[in-house]
């Protein structure tokens, strides 16, 4: 009986194998394991370059692919390299590209901004038709931020939540220059319109004439806005006036989406690139070294001495590649010696604002929407 | 709005408007990498319609079960991103300043 339970323990902790531990990280062959996280950039084009994302895609070796959450938490890394009031570059090491692509179209497609939408042109004698007036009045970038605000539909009236209302007059004197008509010469107006709707003769003679916008109280009681006028982007040219030629005109700003029009997108541009990985499959020596050195236009390789007057080629910046592949055609058969590739989960992101919201502020609001989107989802399901 | 075999729950898909590739393509990516999912894909009819198709093949579990766990992690996954990103920012801001005050006590 002894013997038994003796054998029956042997048993067991024979057939315990380290495949039943719940979340031990397997290891795939390194060759697998290149093709899963790089892509390798040949002379003619890039290979692997597909995500492989199935649980099961390497269940036939034993290897579990399945997304843990606490992996992601674990392993998921932000490095910022520039912040500045207008642009940031940082890092994102450790998601996927459908996830980054995803920040990078909410970015420039459905984060809020205020931009003109409607312009009450009361004179315009300048060269300048009325139409390309107002477009070029609409792409001005307005230094607000879109948050204090609320979206207008075409039901409701323009009211201090959800418009603001800037006026332009410049007259060319005659005898004077020729005027360049700058954004600096748009006012604001924080009691809302002013140029008078058409009422009928028989109303209230009295009463103060109804305007365009329904302003109950200014805009500049705000707190955000007693001592911080709004104003938009400043020395950005709007017209030039010959002499004699005169523009009025009122323009009224309201929320909107990228989506709609490219006014209102919040960012010059936000764009990502993954992180460029070089290496040398054989050593480069002396005058093939100094080559390799001179062909690259963005200084990625240097030379180092390694004694006895021998010289060798080594990878100093990797970051900077641009992919432009002149180190493959160096020469003949420098494919195989030098190895460019990229990182398939590290991107570095850039983003450039026009000057509405700060960059990061940037960000942050668009990861909240994409939360909204997925909770959108939630409870329709639900 | 799902289309689905009446009795079996776990083959469906899922038709979203007002949708496109932003979501589609992340929830596809969490999706895809659920032990319990088969076969998941994303598809756009016409590019004028706002309208996204899901489709979501499970070994068993229902379908709209698994979807709703995707897209709560996803959610997860956002809310990590968004605050490991908030401490980036707070450790390169302090870095700088650290930098700023090394540079004027060294002159």
């Amino acid at each position: 009986m002894a013997e038994r339970e003796e054998t029956e323990k042997k048993k067991e902790a024979e057939s315990f194998s380290i495949w039943d531990l719940p979340d031990v990280p397997q290891k795939l062959p390194p060759h697998i394991e290149f093709q899963r996280t790089r892509v390798q950039c040949n002379l003619d084009a890039p290979i692997h370059t597909e995500n492989v994302m199935y649980s099961g895609a390497y269940a036939s070796m034993g290897v579990d692919n399945s997304l843990q959450l606490d992996h992601f938490c674990n392993n998921f890394r932000v490095e910022v390299i520039r912040l500045t009031k207008d642009d940031m570059e940082f890092d994102l090491i450790g998601i996927d590209a459908a996830i980054a692509n995803a920040f990078r179209r909410i970015l420039i497609a459905e984060l809020p901004t205020m931009a003109i939408e409607k312009v009450l042109i009361a004179n315009n004698t300048s060269v300048i038709q009325d139409e390309v007036l107002a477009h070029r009045l609409g792409l001005i970038p307005i230094i607000v931020d879109p948050r204090l605000f609320e979206y207008m539909s075409e039901n409701d009236t323009s009211n201090e939540k959800n418009t603001i209302v800037f006026k332009l007059h410049v007259l060319c004197e005659r005898g004077g220059p020729r005027l360049t008509v700058k954004t600096n010469e748009l006012k604001w107006l924080p009691n809302g319109s002013e140029l008078p709707l058409e009422t009928k003769p028989d109303s209230n003679p009295s009463s103060k004439p109804r305007t365009y916008t329904s302003f109950s109280s200014s805009q500049d009681l705000l707190p955000e806005f007693s001592n911080n006028p709004i104003r938009p982007m400043l020395d950005i040219t709007i017209a030039r006036l010959g002499p004699g030629q005169e523009i009025e005109l009122e323009a009224h700003a309201v929320k909107g989406i990228g989506k709609t029009h490219a006014k209102w997108s919040p960012v010059a541009t936000a764009w990502y690139r993954m992180l460029p990985e070089i290496v040398l499959l054989e050593d480069v020596e002396d005058e093939d070294a100094e080559k390799l050195v001179k062909t690259c236009p963005v200084n990625v390789f240097d030379i180092e001495d390694i004694g006895s007057g021998k010289k060798r080629a080594t990878v100093a910046r990797p970051r900077a590649c641009t992919l432009c592949r002149e180190c493959l055609r160096c020469g003949e058969e420098w494919e195989k010696r030098v190895s460019i590739r990229r990182v398939k989960d590290h991107f570095i992101f850039t983003i450039e604002s026009t000057g509405a919201l700060s960059p990061e502020t940037l960000f942050t609001e668009a990861v909240k929407i994409l939360e909204d989107k997925c909770e959108r989802v939630i409870t329709e399901l639900s | 709005m799902e289309h689905g075999a009446f009795g079996d729950q776990s083959n469906a898909t899922f038709s979203l408007t007002e949708e496109d590739h932003t979501l589609a393509n992340a929830v596809r990516c969490t999706l895809n990498q659920d032990p319990r999912v088969t076969f998941c894909g994303y598809s756009i009819p016409h590019p004028s319609d706002a309208r996204v198709n899901i489709r979501v093949q499970t070994t068993g579990d229902p379908a709209r079960e698994v979807l709703k766990d995707s897209c709560q992690e996803l959610m997860l996954m956002c809310r990590h991103v968004r605050s490991t990103f908030a401490k980036a920012v707070d450790d390169f801001r302090t870095s700088e300043k650290v930098q700023a005050m090394k540079i004027d006590s060294k002159e």
